[in-house]
């Protein structure tokens, strides 16, 4: 390992700009995820009056979350460990599939890394125009771009940030609120903290991130194998490598031009041809320019391709490209998306509607009273998830003649709509028919409107015998 | 032995320490931590200029801002103040039995209630009203002075015994340390409550006679109780001078009790309970009422 290298000095990348069908793919999905991002807060979806009509909400002073049709109480938040675990699993079959599709084309710090180098060559220029301004002595007109970049910069950083606090309120009424200044201090510093990590992250880390922040990075490589797509340099078809004049024979050498021309629109400033590695969110754009150069030289595109190592490989021996999406790691990594998918789905369409917990007073198991019965006290908690007031009724089941009553009246039991009501029952038992210290006894409500039953199961104290 | 020496892996000079042959590399801070770090200096510059900071010999630097945690909080607790006394207000204003009629009034009387109730009435009766040997449950339904609110309201407010004009003053007589009864008249007595606590009574036994003579006049023909004297009812198993236990076999349970009634008939002893309108506002004591009340017990 001599020669490598101890300390990597991150010198700033200016990645060339280049034209082609996976440059295509990334303008056409930069401008629809930011599109949705900036967009999705001003969706409405109707619920009814008194309930919020934003489509995509998180409520925190109302410890709600709404996603079109569905409405997450707090203590649901299972659901949203349920969606990471689909969206990890996605992921993994993702990348054995089709490798970093993620990274190159769909993730956040490559989109905004992507419209922020945009941003430097509209105002400064391209790749070459770019490095010799990094390197001229300070003048005004250098003070004059430089500043341009950083403002134009730091307003698509706001948007970015302002957008997210968006996703908390009433986008509708927020964004005029916010932007004139009438918004509580606490969504002033959201904005600021994610728009500064937008504006650090996109600007200045770049792809400082995949190489040292992301675990994602880190991981991949555990879910690939020889048939996952990667982006990757044919050696045996390049090398010798070499440079090439228009007119001369590839007669004895490989059919790579050394034009580095694939490290130039790098946006991590890697060389492909030295394999397949971390550095490489595999986005294609080298590709792009690898087969405009062989498009020029009039060799058959694909040096630089889109293409697993299996194939690449059985090319090298001579036998036709085998590529398969089908294999053990795919099948399993697709089993567990469908169960998991299955669940998480299965668990919404079972969703209740209404819940019953039942706490039994602690400060005092039971209670005898003056006529021997035994009383055991209750705090019930009737979730009500439906927009509109209703009305339950209540008994119990394991006792013998038990008596019912409900501090302030009841039942039968009012649960206001969209709330959690709050009860105390007190449930009394003669005393020959608390046999034991402890007897199961489940709570039964029934909906008044539509007769459907919820049970829950407490226990019913009694003295010891 | 510090050398400082140009490393030749990394062209920087080491620090010159050595420890079992490896050496360290001088490397400087990055000029953005150097940056940090003075823009922290500078900023808490600022904040022993804006907010109070260094301490002085009997006092401290206020700061420009003026700012005190202590003023804040009070202000804090002003502004808590003004909302409570609405509620309040409201609490007060009406009967009681209309705070128990209004769900929004009643909620918040029990929540007040318990805290009030947990920090004034627990050490004696326990949490949730559990009561205690010599102090009465307050969860079931047996009440010395009366369980419908406004009684026990009146009861929370003067208390008993409690040296307020206009609280509870009963006192039964010593029966036997006076010699109103003998000892062995007081073991008929005691043998014939228990069957009255047993609703079993048996009216050929001698203490029914004693009973009907020096008992019932305050606890009722039958042991059912009078709480307009603070006489407890005796026709039940609950015992303010016994033990809570409830493990007890019958047997041993019945002597205790018995044990229990003769000690009280012979040298009675008697509760005190203080008058917490000299302590408590009236908000307070009408949210302990509500909360007393729908304790489970209340009539």
């Amino acid at each position: 390992m001599s020669g490598t290298p101890l300390y990597a000095k991150s010198e700033t990348i200016h990645p060339r700009s280049v034209k082609g069908r996976f440059r295509r793919w990334k303008f056409a999905l930069l401008a629809l995820l930011l599109s949705w991002w900036h967009l999705a807060p001003f969706l409405r979806w109707d619920r009814g009056a008194g309930a919020p009509d934003q489509a995509i909400l998180i409520d925190m002073t109302g410890r709600r979350a709404y996603f079109f049709a569905l409405e997450i109480w707090p203590q649901e938040i299972y659901y949203l460990t349920g969606i990471l675990v689909v969206s990890a699993i996605a992921l993994f079959l993702i990348s054995a599939l089709y490798g970093r599709v993620w990274c190159g084309f769909l993730c956040w710090q490559t989109i905004y890394t992507d419209l922020f180098v945009q941003v430097e060559r509209l105002v400064i220029g391209d790749r070459a125009r770019r490095i010799t301004f990094d390197r001229a002595p300070w003048s005004p007109g250098k003070l004059a771009r430089k500043a341009a970049v950083h403002l134009i910069w730091l307003i698509l950083a706001a948007a970015c940030g302002v957008s997210f606090t968006l996703y908390f309120g009433n986008a509708p009424t927020m964004l005029p609120a916010l932007l004139t200044g009438r918004e509580e201090a606490a969504v002033y510093g959201a904005v600021a903290v994610v728009g500064g990590l937008c504006y650090l992250l996109a600007g200045f880390a770049r792809e400082q991130v995949c190489l040292y922040m992301c675990p994602y990075s880190r991981f991949q490589a555990a879910m690939f194998d020889e048939h996952s797509l990667i982006v990757g340099y044919e050696p045996w078809r390049g090398e010798p490598r070499g440079y090439w004049r228009r007119g001369q024979s590839f007669e004895g050498r490989g059919h790579c031009l050394d034009c580095r021309m694939c490290v130039a629109v790098c946006p991590t400033g890697i060389d492909i041809r030295d394999g397949s590695q971390l550095g490489c969110i595999g986005c294609g754009l080298c590709i792009d320019a690898c087969d405009a150069m062989m498009d020029r030289a009039g060799l058959p595109r694909g040096l630089v391709a889109w293409d697993s190592i299996a194939s690449q490989a059985a090319r090298a021996a001579g036998a036709p490209a085998r590529h398969r999406l089908v294999r053990p790691r795919t099948l399993v990594y697709g089993a567990i998306l469908t169960v998991s998918v299955g669940l998480i789905g299965w668990s919404l369409s079972a969703r209740t509607t209404t819940e019953l917990t039942v706490l039994h007073e602690r400060a005092l198991l039971y209670v005898r009273l003056s006529d021997g019965s035994i009383r055991n006290g209750y705090v019930l908690k009737v979730q009500n998830m439906v927009r509109r007031d209703r009305w339950f009724d209540l008994s119990v089941q394991g006792l013998d003649h038990p008596r019912l009553s409900v501090i302030g009246g009841g039942p039968p039991l009012k649960v206001a709509s969209d709330s959690v009501g709050s009860f105390t029952v007190f449930v009394t038992a003669n005393a020959a028919n608390a046999t034991g210290r402890r007897l199961p006894l489940t709570f039964l409500l029934r909906d008044q409107a539509d007769g459907r039953e919820i049970r829950t199961d407490s226990l019913f104290v009694g003295p010891d015998r | 032995m510090t050398t400082v020496e140009k490393d030749p892996v990394t062209g920087r000079q080491t620090t010159g320490h050595e420890w079992d042959g490896i050496r360290e590399l001088n490397t400087p801070l990055p000029r953005w931590w150097i940056l940090v770090f003075w823009v922290c200096v500078l900023w808490s510059a600022g904040m022993w200029l804006l907010m109070p900071s260094w301490p002085l010999r009997n006092s401290f630097t206020v700061g420009l801002l003026g700012y005190s945690s202590r003023a804040a909080l009070e202000q804090d607790l002003a502004t808590q103040a003004v909302e409570r006394a609405l509620w309040r207000e409201r609490l007060v204003s009406l009967p009681a039995e209309a705070v128990e009629a209004d769900p929004e009034l009643l909620t918040y009387a029990r929540a007040g209630g318990r805290i009030a109730f947990e920090e004034n009435c627990a050490p004696c009766h326990g949490v949730g009203g559990v009561g205690a040997f010599g102090y009465p449950t307050l969860a079931d339904d047996e009440w010395l002075w009366g369980g419908t609110l406004a009684e026990i309201e009146q009861t929370i407010k003067f208390g008993a015994r409690s040296g307020n004009p206009q609280g509870h003053v009963s006192e039964m007589p010593r029966f036997g340390a006076d010699g109103i009864l003998t000892p062995d008249q007081i073991e008929q007595v005691a043998h014939y409550v228990l069957t009255l606590a047993d609703r079993a009574p048996k009216p050929d036994l001698p203490g029914a006679t004693l009973f009907a003579e020096n008992c019932a006049v305050c606890h009722g023909e039958s042991g059912e109780g009078n709480s307009m004297v603070g006489a407890p009812p005796l026709n039940n198993q609950i015992w303010l001078y016994a033990s809570k236990l409830t493990n007890q076999s019958p047997e041993v349970r019945a002597a205790e009790i018995q044990a229990t009634v003769i000690r009280q008939v012979t040298r009675p002893r008697h509760g005190a309970m203080p008058a917490w309108s000299e302590r408590l506002d009236p908000g307070t004591i009408r949210m302990l009422a509500v909360y007393v009340h729908t304790l489970g017990g209340g009539r």
